[in-house]
């Protein structure tokens, strides 16, 4: 892990503004960023610890823990409210058994709220690791609860 | 020689099956022994018909929507792949009222061809645009656009040629362009759309703002929630790189974002381009004298961009004889929330709101009555069916407190409680706010705590006095329009539907599923 880490490090040594790209070349690669490696991210870009700090905490896209198995991003912005987003929203919560904006205990699963798919004409909408989902009651909902709970 | 169907593959129609049904109609074409290729075009924007197939027949191309993939071996078996009859048949799409209503210039493309072919992109109009700027000196491209009357279209409205002019005069050897793809505004898509559906339309446009400003970079700075979007714009580059079309003169770098809205700003996009927190910067200096990295440039939405080639291929006069008062052109409006016909629907400026929701949308997919409908994103006010005869146009929806922002508009039936929505405004700007200025940062919490007051019914008339003296101060205070238009939803919901202010009627408790605080923990920092 740590020399692959390193080879992403490099590949964006000299890049004007890398800290963004570096960040999700690292998390693409392993999922999250490794805290113990802040450091030699920091160094690497000649930037303080504190600043690489403030950009990954800054950003809902970052984190420093691997993730859940299956991360549903289920929007919950006006489009999709008008469409029925907060319906959705509670079967989700029961039928997968955690509130929004969790990872369950078994860390299988986590759900969490997002602002606009770009789904809007068609909600409720999700983002399903990565892959969208549109149209989302009834049995394609519940088809998206057996699939995540299998 | 094989039949093509096109199967779209982008975002709208992937999320409601469309690979699915791609999959299926190839095993079905198999199984019936029929030479077919499958050509994933982007969607024409009439989500409602997604996933839309269409077969090129003798008779031109057919269409058949919306098709569930448990529909294909029924249309194949009734005969689809030679445009025969079934439910779910079309016919010619773009005859259909939804597009044939619309004036698609920036859209001409969108769904007819394959995304990713040259030759289909030259075939149908493409690179003409970039041809013509290129004969022409770049002062004489940057005086067609603003002889254009093209304004930004990511919401602020600013004449495009006047930034374009006023980089290209900027002092200094390096500039850049950047294009805004970081559509945050929830009920919006079009420049989702644009870069799934014709990618290489919106680089057109950038190489030509490159070409004028005098630019050797540019940046297309792309919302992670877009993955599709992200996927197609690289591959789209790739194609350009191998045909030797870009890389040398001009080079495009893509950027993707990290699930900031206020990135959607452009002096926080900038920060998040340069590598930092996505923090607004105070104006001046503007962008275009100081902006990435310090040097000039130009900020531009995708719209915005993407509307350059047309002009350039056409000329101003054929950009500027559509629209209304100093709103030229066209806009790609955005259709959706409760409506039965939503998607992209590209029309001059001018047209009334009341005919976008009740004749374009056909009214709600509940088929309950319209109540309110928010236009111009999360910071765009609620307008009641009373103004309906609102000409879409940037003056006209300002000079009744609202806004036309980036063109969406969202529709909500009678079910909707407008002091919630007011509170959602609020929770909305304190998950999103970056923090750097204290009316937006404490003003958005505080305006959630006086929300919820009045949801539970404590001191009522007081309260919204106190939010009339918050969303002053909001307005008149936040550096940017995070925290100085979020008094937009707030106040329009409370002038125009006063009676769900009112006590007695008020929901006992605050909503559920507020899960926008715990979106971003750092705001309440």
């Amino acid at each position: 892990m740590s020399s692959d880490l390193d080879t992403i490090i490099d590949r964006h040594r000299d890049q004007p503004g890398a800290l963004l790209p570096l960040l999700h070349d690292i998390q693409h690669a392993f999922g999250y960023v490794p805290p113990d490696r802040i450091a030699d991210i920091a160094a690497a870009l000649n930037i303080s610890q504190a600043e690489t700090h403030g950009v990954i905490s800054f950003y809902t896209d970052f984190r420093t823990s691997p993730p859940a198995r299956t991360v549903v991003k289920l929007c919950m912005a006006e489009a999709c409210q008008a469409r029925g987003a907060e319906a959705a929203a509670e079967t989700l919560c029961a039928g997968l058994g955690l509130p929004m904006g969790e990872t369950r205990a078994d860390g299988r699963v986590a759900l969490e709220p997002a602002y606009c798919l770009g789904l809007c004409a068609s909600g409720p909408a999700a983002l399903v690791d990565e892959r969208p989902l549109a149209r989302l009651s009834g049995a394609r909902l519940e088809a998206l609860i057996a699939k995540v709970q299998s | 020689m094989s039949r093509r169907v096109f199967v779209p593959g982008d975002t709208a129609a992937v999320a409601v099956g469309a690979d699915e049904v791609a999959a299926a109609l190839a095993k079905a074409a198999q199984l019936a022994g029929r030479d077919i290729e499958i050509v994933r075009n982007g969607s024409r924007g009439a989500f409602h018909l997604e996933t839309l197939v269409e077969v090129e027949t003798d008779q031109g191309r057919i269409g058949y929507g919306p098709v569930d993939p448990a529909d294909v071996d029924g249309l194949v078996a009734a005969g689809l792949f030679d445009g025969a009859a079934h439910p779910l048949r079309l016919g010619d799409v773009g005859a259909l009222p939804f597009f044939s209503r619309q004036t698609r210039l920036t859209f001409a493309r969108a769904g007819i061809t394959d995304p990713l072919s040259l030759s289909d992109y030259a075939a149908h109009g493409g690179v003409a645009g970039l041809e013509a700027a290129l004969k022409l000196p770049p002062e004489k491209v940057i005086e067609i656009v603003k002889a254009s009357g093209l304004r930004g279209l990511g919401g602020a409205g600013f004449p495009a040629g006047v930034k374009w002019e006023t980089v290209r005069a900027a002092p200094g050897e390096t500039k850049y362009v950047v294009c805004n793809a970081d559509e945050g505004d929830s009920g919006t898509f079009a420049d989702r759309l644009l870069m799934e559906a014709d990618p290489f339309l919106l680089i057109e446009g950038l190489v030509i703002a490159a070409y004028a400003v005098g630019a050797r970079l540019g940046y297309i700075y792309v919302r992670s929630e877009y993955p599709l979007a992200i996927r197609m714009l690289n591959r789209a580059l790739e194609v350009l790189r191998r045909a030797g079309a870009i890389g040398t003169g001009i080079d495009i770098e893509i950027r993707v974002g990290a699930g900031a809205y206020v990135c959607g700003e452009e002096t926080a996009l900038l920060e998040s381009l340069e590598g930092r927190r996505g923090q607004v910067r105070a104006k001046p200096p503007l962008p275009a004298h100081k902006g990435l990295f310090g040097c000039p440039t130009v900020v531009n939405n995708v719209l915005t961009l993407a509307a350059v080639p047309f002009i350039l291929a056409h000329g101003a006069e054929a950009f500027r004889d559509f629209g209304l008062g100093r709103s030229r052109g066209t806009m790609p409006i955005q259709l959706g929330g409760d409506l039965k016909q939503g998607g992209v629907f590209e029309t001059p400026f001018g047209i009334t709101l009341g005919e976008l929701v009740d004749d374009i949308g056909g009214g709600t997919a509940s088929g309950r009555p319209v109540r309110a409908v928010q236009v111009g994103g999360p910071l765009g006010a609620y307008f009641p069916r009373s103004l309906f005869d609102t000409p879409f146009d940037f003056e006209a929806f300002a000079a009744r407190g609202g806004m036309i922002g980036h063109g969406g508009v969202v529709v909500f039936n009678d079910t909707v409680q407008m002091a919630r929505q007011a509170r959602f405004a609020f929770e909305f700007c304190a998950a999103e706010s970056c923090g750097k200025c204290t009316p937006c940062r404490i003003g958005a919490v505080r305006g959630v705590e006086t929300m919820d007051k009045i949801l539970n019914g404590q001191r009522v008339a007081a309260n919204l006095e106190l939010m009339e003296d918050l969303c002053d101060t909001m307005r008149q205070g936040s550096l940017c329009a995070l925290g100085g238009f979020t008094p937009y939803p707030v106040r329009s919901a409370i002038e125009h539907f006063p009676e769900d202010f009112k006590a007695p009627t008020l929901a006992p408790q605050v909503p559920k599923n507020s899960g926008a605080a715990k979106a971003a923990p750092e705001a309440a920092e």
